[in-house]
């Protein structure tokens, strides 16, 4: 396989990824609003746009930070490199330029997505259009998702795919924790109602691992038990472990099938987490770390595979 | 509202499935049949489906315009047109007669020179062709073949008879739009296709891929063969990137390639390099390896020539065959059938003037607003002159650089061609002047498409197809009316 053409998979699993992820980190909060009381908390909408580490390009461009703004950039801004929208579209560039690889029905699909984004975007800005939107975005990601695994030889192209898709997962879900522990960090002021358990079930929810969660941990929605499912369970296909053993076992295949001795390996730096208290400034901290590492792996695939000469 | 036939505005025309007492033809019965039943709400129901399905099959082709490029839906018109198999057999015949005799001449070109020796075609005209490359001299391609694919453009005039407008030698493009548009007839027209006897189109790539594959240099199982494309901006890229994966080929930009020490092409991948024995190049032949052409051209591959020369890559179509796509050569086309293949052409030339014979050039000057004059070496449409809808000015601008470099242009009569029902605003069906150009293989075989791309001039009256200019397309049917 060329390995232009690798990058490309990997970039367009990436995208894929990313967008499906955006869907899902703007539910998250958008949830919350209904579900938490009014006047109790006040919803920064602007911790997405933090927490993803663009405030300074979202600065540049917009004025008020208020829900309006964030949403369009994170979801309509063709300009963010970012939003929901240009990953679509940069999922169907690499596409466009690796079609010999992919199968037709995928590069039909990724179109259908891409028209129907572009057509759909703006009535996510208002509350009433965006939850249809949103899990349309998620359904048809995951259509594509399933066409390309139920059609895909199980070659190289399939390895890259793997790689893209879950070095962006881990990425993501390490940020949507971060969301709830930034929601909370801002509403410690409460009387008399516990938010925690409100906007953590979201952050499970957002994740499609609520059941999951209570088949295997069999308790109450705790902040603390939470952060170690996402984090740390080998079971659940979206917690960072769970991506990172999918990373290392693409890598060690590809390695062993191109002939390179040091395969790209992720190692994951463990966070002690017991009680609710844990999850405050360091635990943001090390999911920082975490980013970073998710990082090195990048850069370590981009090296292995894609450097020409 | 149904369709009448009888209202149809054909007159003067010649139409490919309406005859001249406004019945359908033969093999277009069923379908004009089934048409006119359907009306024009229900047909402008089928145009709005075909083009959701162009959008979500990405069909598209790239514009150059000064804004950048666009990436514009491919313009489909539903209609079919329709042609007896009987009579395609004969035109595939004369279409394969016409590139194996272009092939001997192309090869005697760059070897003995015996057509100009024998005073059939003047030596002139070869040391003048800005596509003649003295560095293929002596070059011995597989099969003595050198312009592996060919599209050549068909018309038909007033009276129905068919001929060839010209040969594209060098690279060129539809028939992808070919096979997608029987792709999205298929779901638009179901109850119509499957009812008629259409003979299929979609061998082309198959047969594309044994055509390179008997190219290769080395005796293996499983040649690597890559689609060589300029890149995502040209206009054919959607093209490229079909055919390589119709073909099972990797898709390949120059960076991807290179020559090493042993002038051999590899290309770069994830394993680290692989030798590279067939390379179907849609890259134009002065930007292909800037060692040996264009030396700022970012796009090639250095060293490219030098390795297809000593015999290690094949190259198809192999440099320097665009001399005989040349006008001026197009000419002379039915001579040098006569000449290698001792037969009369089965396809006749569309009569042409060359501008650099003194009478036929006066004949030109003094009747510019009656022909089409055309530079030797342009394609897309760019550069062309349409007497009978220029201006004044506009003629005496072609007046002046005719007499300026007489060499580089021809010029023909102004062909009425022929017409088919196209669907136009307001679900009306009016006649719309089209060409057809089908695609001929040859390497070990010869192999000519079941059809081609119909290309239509959208706009009522014009005879400009090119999809860079406003045209757009149809599917093609080769119906075969005696089998069933």
């Amino acid at each position: 396989m060329l390995s232009r053409v690798a990058e490309r998979l990997y970039w367009a699993a990436r995208y894929l990824e990313r967008a499906e992820n955006t869907a899902r980190l703007v539910s998250v909060y958008d949830n919350l609003l209904y579900d938490l009381p009014a006047g109790m908390v006040e919803i920064s909408w602007f911790n997405l746009i933090s927490l993803n580490s663009s405030a300074e390009e979202f600065t540049k461009r917009y004025k008020v930070q208020n829900e309006r703004n964030v949403v369009k950039f994170l979801l309509q801004d063709e300009k963010h490199l970012g939003s929901l929208s240009a990953s679509v579209r940069y999922v169907r560039e690499n596409f466009r330029t690796s079609r010999d690889v992919i199968p037709p029905s995928a590069w039909e699909q990724i179109n259908e997505l891409n028209i129907y984004v572009s057509k759909n975007a703006k009535t996510a800005l208002a509350r009433n259009g965006r939850h249809d939107f949103l899990s349309e975005v998620i359904e048809r990601s995951q259509s594509l998702n399933g066409l390309l695994t139920g059609t895909l030889m199980r070659d190289e192209a399939w390895e890259f795919i793997m790689l893209g898709r879950f070095i962006e997962r881990a990425d993501m879900t390490t940020r949507i924790l971060d969301a709830g522990a930034a929601v909370l960090e801002n509403s410690e002021a409460f009387a008399h109602s516990n938010p925690a358990q409100v906007i953590w079930g979201n952050v499970l929810r957002s994740q499609g691992a609520y059941m999951s969660y209570r088949r295997a941990i069999k308790s109450i929605v705790r902040g603390s038990d939470v952060a170690e499912f996402l984090l740390y369970d080998t079971h659940i296909p979206r917690s960072v472990t769970f991506c990172s053993d999918q990373i290392n076992q693409a890598a060690t295949k590809l390695a062993q099938d191109s002939g390179k001795k040091q395969p790209p390996k992720m190692k994951l730096p463990r966070f002690e987490i017991e009680k609710e208290e844990d999850l405050g400034a360091d635990f943001r901290n090390y999911l920082n770390d975490l980013q970073l590492s998710i990082g090195e792996t990048h850069n370590h695939i981009c090296n292995t595979w894609f450097a020409r000469d | 509202m149904s369709i009448r036939w009888q209202d149809y505005p054909n007159e003067g025309l010649y139409d490919e499935l309406i005859n001249e007492r406004k019945n359908p033809r033969k093999p277009a019965k069923r379908l004009a049949n089934y048409l006119a039943k359907m009306g024009s709400e229900e047909l402008q129901q089928r145009r709005q489906l075909a083009d959701s399905n162009v959008q979500d099959m990405g069909v598209s082709f790239t514009v150059y315009t000064d804004e950048g490029n666009i990436d514009r839906a491919w313009p489909f018109d539903i209609i079919p047109r329709i042609i007896p198999a009987k009579e395609w057999e004969q035109v595939a015949n004369g279409l394969k007669q016409r590139l194996r005799a272009l092939n001997m001449f192309i090869n005697d070109l760059y070897h003995g020179q015996e057509i100009i020796k024998d005073g059939v075609v003047p030596a002139y005209l070869i040391e003048k062709s800005k596509n003649f490359r003295p560095e293929c001299i002596g070059v011995k391609p597989a099969f003595s073949v050198w312009a592996h694919i060919c599209g050549s453009d068909l018309v038909r005039d007033a009276n129905g008879q068919m001929y060839v407008l010209e040969d594209n030698l060098r690279v060129p493009s539809g028939v992808s739009y070919m096979l997608e548009n029987r792709a999205i007839t298929k779901r638009v027209l179901p109850e119509v296709f499957s009812r008629e006897n259409v003979l299929p189109v979609d061998d082309y790539p198959s047969q594309l891929f044994d055509t390179l594959a008997a190219l290769s240099p080395r005796r293996v199982k499983q040649p690597e063969i890559v689609v060589l494309t300029p890149g995502i901006f040209n206009s054919a890229y959607f093209e490229h990137a079909f055919l390589a994966q119709q073909m099972g080929a990797e898709l390949v930009e120059g960076s991807d390639l290179m020559v090493d020490t042993d002038d051999c092409v590899y290309m770069r991948t994830i394993k680290g390099r692989e030798r590279v024995d067939v390379i179907y190049r849609r890259i134009d032949d002065m930007f292909i390896d800037p060692e040996a052409f264009n030396k700022d051209s970012m796009l090639g591959v250095p060293g490219l020539i030098r390795a297809w020369k000593k015999g290690n890559v094949a190259l198809a179509n192999a440099p320097g065959a665009g001399v005989a796509d040349d006008k001026v050569i197009y000419a002379y086309v039915p001579k040098i059938i006569e000449y290698y293949l001792g037969e009369s052409a089965l396809i006749p030339n569309v009569e042409t003037y060359l501008c650099n014979d003194a009478e036929q050039r006066d004949y030109v000057l003094k009747n510019l607003d009656k022909l089409v004059v055309k530079p030797a070496n342009e394609s897309g449409g760019y550069g062309m002159l349409v007497g009978p809808h220029s201006t004044k000015k506009d003629q005496d601008t072609f007046a002046t650089l005719i007499k300026k470099n007489p060499r580089n242009y021809i010029a023909q009569p102004t062909l009425s061609l022929s017409t088919a029902p196209t669907l136009v605003d307001g679900g009306v069906l009016e006649p719309r002047h089209m060409d057809l150009r089908p695609f001929i293989l040859q390497s070990r075989g010869l192999y000519c498409t079941t059809g081609g791309l119909t290309r239509v001039a959208m706009v009522k009256g014009s005879l400009v197809v090119n999809s860079s200019q406003g045209g757009g397309s149809k599917d093609t049917w080769i119906v075969d009316t005696e089998g069933k």
